[in-house]
């Protein structure tokens, strides 16, 4: 799978509605976990809709890994489709148990030998001691995940995730990132993953694409796109962050504190239940919550203090910020600083500075 | 003791016309609840017709249509020999109307409040439209199914006035047991008339009652 | 094959027995249904033919006739029906007669109110509501209203009467003491089943046109020997005794 580049994905369509419009005409590369980022009543549901041919509006074309779905006057219904969709509110049936909502899917999934087998998702997505309850009895978290392993028991060739975590909290979140993440690789299934959570983006997709208003205005790497201060005027919580893939190496547990290394340097962040030496983590960091500093500084509570290169400046005279981009050992912190700041410490690319990142910043849901 | 031909009568006209309903009502309500036509209101509100129009004009206007001299009386008459009207078959196609609403509007209210959500998850589940129906829209609405169908039961039982009109009172064939228990009243027979009464009513009472224990149990046991 | 043969005969002796032996479904109006069922009863002890009976009102019945109702026989409570049945395609010319001539009785639930004669009884009625069939609608009823113009009552009636839909439905509100009087059919007044419940006194048949009840073979059975037979069985000795008891008079 990863070696791959991918499978195609080819939408065209156009659909009015009263308030807004989809206006989608985009060729998609789908590998791994691809996320669908916007603002809330950007479209991103109905173009999901569209690819699962749940919207018989759509007109136009959709065709997957060299298969039409749709074009012209052929429309191919939706169950008809290899596309798997979760839905935000899961949707399990009531009238079955947890199993029986699984051989419901396994049952209509086509004849031969499966890939994904029952043993194998019920495995993937812990649900053993679900499976004879009844779905009235389950809580949230639990539902979406019966609901992502209902649909992959139905063999898709394309999963489409639809806002699947928005209604859990961040505990239950992150315990069920790893799933999610691990799902294309085990499986061997792209995703769309759907969300206007910026953590959700960070922590599990690879690359991120931008609808708003109905038209795809960016399609990047995750980090990229996390990183464009470009897309603040849009999209009214996000600004410019940075991505620091991290390793666990010490529990400090006296100090309710673990030490990550990023490439040769040490972090310590606020130590959560279960986070063992030598998992991965993923470190959101807010452009806001980075100081600069010209000199290795003393005497502040800051523990964390990264060294790196100024690679770019980005003055914004209209505002009192600027955004600074330091490259720390290949991984790029943007900072946003006041344009004052910026003259006062004569700041250049190619300058040699230290990034501050309070440990506390890493304490907030998603971080 | 007084003959009870006429209470299997009626359970055996409300027993059909149930029947009959369910396999003509269902898709008519399931096309009501989805659609959205622009004809959506008037068919909503010729189904409900035979809620207003009274019983014996409903019966004589069955009477002139349905006839052995009319097109459809006379098709009737071709096919199986035998007239429409003031038979066993009139009165079902006649009970069939009159029980209508009784059947359609439980089930559309039902699958309206199913909504399109499980019809669509059972689509990116591989289920055909019909699959679906089957295993998820039916199961999910079958509260709605046993209160249609105990109306249209309970309704067919006590119809009268359409029976007077286009029956003929013929004993065994449309002599149902509200029509003999007026028939006894009308004849001064009292006796009887309390006797066929007490037997509808505690026959009634069962049934219903055990409809809504066994919707009860169905409730509480979960999926 | 002589026991062939004999068994053979045998079959066709049973058969013949029965070759004249018909059904017959003959339409009753609902005031004559007690005595159509007590001369049922003796017509099929002396016929091997079987009669179904079917009751309603006249005016019903004579809908249902005209529009294919499979009734061989009419028995009404009036002459009109018939008459008019008589002379359209539904029904067989020259069959029509009258089988029984109606009587009227003035009724309370309460014995007190009951006088030697209608006469007296209605000069000393208490006040409240008077029941009578529907003119409109019964035969008897319009007869009841005849009656109480000759007796100079009907006006002094006027704001008490009620109406019943049927003369079935007037002796049910005389006999349940929902109304203190009303004039019912003779017959009813007689019915043993009530004896106790409703005291009477008869009507003169001077005070009102008669009501003449006849009866008329219809198309569908112009061909059915029970109907027909039926039909004269209704002017036997036998059952004109049984009429006169029950509070009718024949022709």
């Amino acid at each position: 799978m990863s070696a791959s580049n991918g499978k195609k994905l080819t939408i065209q369509s156009r659909i009015d509605y009263a308030d807004f419009s989809l206006d989608i005409d985009n060729e998609l590369q789908l590998k791994g976990v691809t996320g669908l980022f916007g603002p809330s009543g950007g479209g991103k549901s109905t173009l999901l809709r569209v690819i699962a041919g749940l919207n018989q509006n759509a007109g136009g074309q959709v065709s997957f890994a060299e298969t039409d779905w749709q074009k012209e006057s052929l429309f191919v219904p939706a169950h008809k489709r290899q596309v798997g969709y979760v839905f935000q509110d899961a949707r399990l049936f009531e009238h079955l148990s947890v199993a029986g909502n699984l051989r419901f899917a396994l049952d209509r999934s086509g004849p031969g030998e499966k890939n994904n087998s029952f043993d194998d998702v019920v495995d993937a997505l812990d649900l053993h001691s679900l499976l004879n309850r009844g779905v009235a009895e389950l809580s949230g978290g639990e539902r979406q995940r019966v609901a992502i392993a209902r649909t992959i028991l139905s063999q898709p060739e394309l999963l489409l995730l639809d806002e699947p975590l928005a209604a859990l909290d961040a505990d239950r979140k992150r315990e069920i990132y790893p799933t999610i993440a691990a799902l294309p690789d085990r499986f061997g299934v792209p995703i769309i993953f759907v969300s206007h959570a910026v953590d959700e983006m960070a922590q599990l997709t690879e690359s991120v694409v931008v609808l708003e208003a109905g038209r795809i205005v960016a399609e990047a790497s995750t980090e990229k796109i996390l990183s464009r201060d470009s897309l603040h005027g849009s999209t009214q919580a996000f600004e410019a962050m940075s991505v620091l893939d991290v390793t666990v190496v010490e529990q400090l547990e006296s100090l309710h504190l673990v030490r990550v290394d990023h490439r040769g340097q040490s972090l310590t962040i606020p130590s959560h239940a279960g986070v063992q030496n030598g998992a991965a983590l993923r470190l959101l960091v807010r452009a806001g919550d980075v100081v600069l500093a010209t000199e290795k500084p003393q005497g502040l509570s800051v523990r964390n203090i990264l060294s790196g290169t100024i690679i770019d400046i980005d003055l914004n005279p209209d505002s009192a910020f600027a955004v600074v981009s330091v490259d720390v050992d290949g991984t790029v912190i943007n900072a946003q600083i006041t344009n004052q700041a910026v003259q006062a410490l004569n700041l250049q690319s190619g300058k040699n500075v230290y990034v501050l990142l309070k440990t506390a910043s890493f304490d907030r849901p998603g971080a | 003791m007084p003959d009870l031909a006429p209470l299997w009568l009626s359970l055996a006209l409300a027993g059909v016309t149930t029947v009959v309903l369910l396999i003509l009502g269902t898709p008519l309500a399931w096309w009501l609840a989805h659609t959205s036509s622009r004809i959506r209101p008037v068919i909503e509100a010729v189904t409900a017709l035979p809620l207003v129009l009274p019983p014996t004009v409903l019966g004589f206007y069955f009477l002139i249509i349905l006839g052995p001299g009319t097109t459809i009386g006379n098709f009737w008459v071709q096919v199986t020999g035998d007239a429409l009207t003031f038979s066993f078959s009139g009165l079902v196609v006649a009970s069939v109307v009159y029980s209508l609403p009784f059947m359609v509007q439980p089930l559309q209210s039902a699958f309206e409040s199913m909504g399109r959500a499980p019809l669509e998850a059972a689509a990116t589940l591989r289920a055909s439209p019909l699959d679906a129906f089957f295993s998820v829209a039916v199961p999910l609405s079958r509260h709605g199914f046993v209160t249609a169908a105990v109306l249209t039961f309970a309704h067919t039982i006590g119809e009268f006035g359409v029976v007077l009109m286009v029956g003929g009172n013929i004993p065994g064939k449309t002599r149902v047991i509200s029509i003999a228990i007026y028939e006894h009243v009308e004849t001064l027979n009292y006796a009887a008339a309390h006797w066929l009464s007490a037997v509808l009513l505690v026959f009634a009472f069962t049934v219903l009652f055990l409809v809504y224990a066994l919707k009860r149990r169905l409730a509480i046991r979960v999926g | 094959m002589t026991k062939l043969t004999s068994r053979l005969c045998c079959l066709l002796c049973v058969l013949s027995q029965n070759v004249n032996a018909e059904e017959a479904l003959i339409a009753v109006a609902t005031n004559f249904f007690n005595s159509a069922k007590q001369i049922e009863s003796s017509f099929e002890r002396s016929t091997q033919h079987q009669v179904t009976l079917v009751s309603g009102s006249t005016g019903k019945l004579y809908a249902q006739i005209r529009h294919g109702a499979p009734f061989d026989a009419f028995l009404a409570a009036d002459q009109e029906r018939p008459r008019l049945l008589e002379g359209s395609p539904f029904g067989v010319g020259n069959s029509r007669f009258t089988f029984a001539i109606g009587q009227l009785a003035l009724a309370s639930a309460r014995p007190e109110h009951i006088k030697a004669d209608a006469q007296e009884s209605l000069r000393q009625r208490p006040n409240g509501p008077f029941a009578v069939a529907n003119p409109a609608l019964a035969p008897y009823g319009a007869a009841s209203r005849e009656a109480l113009q000759s007796l100079q009552q009907w006006s002094a009636l006027e704001g008490d009467i009620v109406l019943g839909e049927s003369v079935g439905q007037t002796f049910a509100m005389v006999a349940t003491g929902n109304v203190q009087f009303g004039i019912v059919a003779l017959s009813q007044a007689m019915n043993p089943v009530h004896s106790n419940a409703v005291s009477y006194v008869r009507i003169s048949t001077l005070l009102h046109e008669s009501i003449r009840q006849d009866a008329v073979l219809l198309s569908h059975g112009k061909d059915n020997l029970a109907a027909r037979e039926f039909l004269k069985f209704l002017r036997a000795e036998v059952t004109q005794a049984l009429l006169l008891d029950s509070g009718y008079g024949v022709e």
